[in-house]
């Protein structure tokens, strides 16, 4: 059983601070939807308004249709993982993830049983009995997993439950969380400020600055199609030029910047100051200047990492740009203080303003 | 050792030692070994002391038993010495007095750690302390006036039209355990304070987005984190309580005989002051062994305490 959410133009001030300013947001039933922003951003508050800790100044939300308003945490259908977990130190691991039950009065053998089954779904078997103390990091998360499923919530809410577990470890458990939501087909909110968590995990991201909800899409269009600088730069990289559109046609655009006028898509949604976003791995590096989009720059630092090559060019005036050369066993590291062109493809770039003023 | 004179010179570590010894000596072990010696001795006259009669003996302690009355236990009469009465029923109401304060401090305890905003625990604390600036004769006295047979608390409820006739709070136990609740709460809201601060508030919400009532939240998570803070507190109470001499003695009534009362009885109206240290020695021993034994009941070690 799962549900879905909808946020309807809510709000939430702490004293003259507002930390969620006008969301909207619909998440579907069953949906693996992740809030990414950096700290601050007001998505931790959100996580605690759907779970009841605290209520919205202004708006309304539904869980499962039904208005949530002035019902407590323990009234309401999600479970929480919180980001440092809040095991019970002084309960077994069965008894933790068996807590949900005891509360609603079911035995103490059915209780059991369904905590081994849980933890068998987690894969973690043996450990019914250890105290929270005895496990890593890693079988904690797993912990924390299990007692909030033991509830069968119809959501379930993760506040960074990675960001304590090394790489490794993390992406790993990333793995795992993605196979437990598709198992059990609960409705997943994910908290994180980590671009890799979201766009891996989530069938949906919504990505927050300052309380705002900058954009909602699918992982390929956050990243791809960035509705405006504040998206474009938190996830991923950019070279990011200033300028002003010459001329627009057909989603597409002249800008004219310092190093030239160059040919990039124009969203309809773009107003106001504009700025132009190239991501460093859409750069190319030719020894020719091409038809368009092309810079002369001399590089100035070279570094092979492995899987990609990282250049930097700077060009006539200055301006330093940054292109990311695949490494595909064949690639040339360029000589630093080579003369060189930088191009890109103007499909593969876009003309943004900073960010959104008004909730999106 | 040479840390401490590294750091200190050899001035100021040999007055830290000295202070701690002479603490430790004059002040612990030789007074108390001084009345323990001396409880085995008979009192005797000047004369006498040093002499033939002069050996050691548990004939002090011997003098508890003796003068039986009878002692009603849920309807059982029981023919018990005074004293022992005495000392059971100073016992019993110790305890008695160490939950109601238990009672009283976790809802404040668990209101100051976990409920009231930071910024208003300055003033709270500085609310909880300002009484203990009153000495605790006066504030015994105090409260002799409040529950007077013509005192305040008659007459307020006399006024409210709770009650039709005043009320004799000053007879039996009551007035003792009002007494002695009011002067020692704090040493029971204090560490419960401590040890509910330690607890990660994300577990009270973890257990009530899991669907806990709040009684339960606070029956298997808060309380079960609390129960260092609680033996501690309790045992401090208790001890206070069981050892007040001033509190009875002021609040008391013919019928709330105290041991402290008996023991001050025996070594200031009898100056016999080897029956009293040996009176003395009882009470502790006995408190300590109740003490250890409600410890090892409650599954609380000494080091839970210490912390």
């Amino acid at each position: 059983m799962s549900a879905g959410i909808e946020l309807d133009n809510v709000c939430c001030d702490f004293g003259k601070f507002r930390a969620v300013d006008h969301v909207n947001v619909n998440i579907q039933p069953g949906e693996f939807f992740s809030f990414l922003g950096p700290s601050g951003c007001g998505k931790t508050t959100i996580l605690r308004m759907i779970s009841g800790f605290t209520e919205p100044t202004e708006g309304v939300i539904r869980i499962g249709g039904k208005d949530v308003r002035g019902q407590r945490p323990n009234q309401r259908p999600t479970a929480l993982i919180f980001q440092n977990l809040a095991l019970f130190p002084l309960m077994t691991i069965w008894e933790n993830i068996a807590f949900g039950l005891e509360v609603r009065g079911v035995d103490r053998a059915k209780r059991r049983a369904r905590a081994e089954e849980l933890l068998a779904l987690v894969d973690l078997h043996d450990s019914a009995d250890k105290m929270v103390s005895q496990l890593s990091g890693g079988q904690k998360q797993r912990v924390a997993i299990a007692r909030a499923l033991a509830v069968e919530p119809a959501v379930m809410l993760l506040d960074e439950p990675l960001s304590a577990l090394d790489l490794k470890l993390r992406q790993h458990m990333r793995a795992e969380l993605r196979a437990i939501q598709k198992r059990t087909g609960v409705t997943f909110i994910y908290i994180t400020h980590d671009q890799g968590e979201a766009l891996a995990m989530s069938d949906r991201v919504g990505v927050m600055s300052q309380g705002r909800l900058q954009q909602v899409a699918n992982p390929r269009d956050i990243y791809n199609n960035p509705v405006n600088g504040f998206v474009a730069s938190f996830v991923g990289e950019n070279n990011i030029l200033k300028g002003d559109v010459q001329s627009s046609a057909d989603g597409m655009a002249s800008f004219q910047t310092a190093i030239g006028a160059f040919k990039a898509r124009l969203p309809a949604t773009a107003t106001g100051a504009l700025k132009l976003y190239v991501r460093p791995e859409h750069m190319l590096l030719a020894g020719n200047p091409g038809a368009e989009n092309s810079v002369p720059v001399t590089l100035t630092e070279v570094a092979f990492e492995g899987n990609f090559i990282s250049v930097h060019g700077i060009t006539e005036n200055g301006t330093v740009l940054v292109a990311e050369l695949r490494n595909d066993g064949t690639a040339t590291v360029p000589a630093e203080g080579s003369k060189m062109h930088m191009t890109f493809d103007a499909r593969n770039s876009s003309i943004l303003p900073d960010s959104a003023t008004k909730g999106a | 050792m040479q840390d401490l004179l590294r750091r200190y010179g050899a001035g100021l570590t040999a007055a830290f030692i000295g202070l701690t010894f002479f603490w430790l000596v004059m002040l612990v072990i030789l007074p108390n070994f001084t009345m323990l010696e001396s409880s085995f001795r008979p009192y005797l006259a000047k004369v006498d002391e040093g002499g033939p009669l002069d050996t050691y003996s548990f004939g002090n302690y011997m003098k508890i038993f003796g003068n039986e009355v009878d002692f009603s236990v849920f309807g059982w009469v029981i023919p018990t010495p005074v004293r022992v009465k005495v000392f059971l029923l100073t016992i019993f109401y110790s305890a008695v007095v160490t939950v109601i304060a238990f009672v009283l401090a976790y809802p404040l305890a668990f209101y100051l750690a976990k409920i009231a905003s930071p910024k208003s625990l300055p003033t709270l604390f500085l609310l909880l302390f300002v009484p203990l600036w009153v000495s605790e004769i006066l504030r015994s006295f105090a409260w002799w006036i409040i529950l007077a047979l013509k005192g305040p608390l008659n007459a307020v409820l006399m006024q409210l039209g709770v009650i039709d006739t005043e009320i004799r709070w000053i007879a039996g136990f009551s007035p003792v355990i009002i007494g002695l609740v009011y002067t020692y709460v704090l040493f029971m809201v204090f560490p419960l304070y401590n040890a509910m601060q330690s607890l990660d508030s994300n577990q009270i919400e973890a257990a009530e987005d899991l669907g806990s009532p709040w009684w339960r939240t606070h029956w298997r998570v808060i309380l079960p984190h609390a129960k260092p803070g609680i033996a501690s507190g309790a045992v401090m109470v208790f001890m206070l309580s069981a050892g007040s001499l001033l509190v009875p003695s002021l609040l008391g009534s013919t019928t709330s005989g105290w041991f402290t009362q008996t023991i001050q009885g025996i070594m200031l109206d009898s100056q016999d002051w080897n029956t009293g240290a040996a009176f003395a020695f009882m009470l502790l021993i006995i408190c300590t062994l109740f003490v250890s034994v409600a410890m090892r009941v409650f599954g609380v070690k000494l080091s839970d305490i210490a912390k």
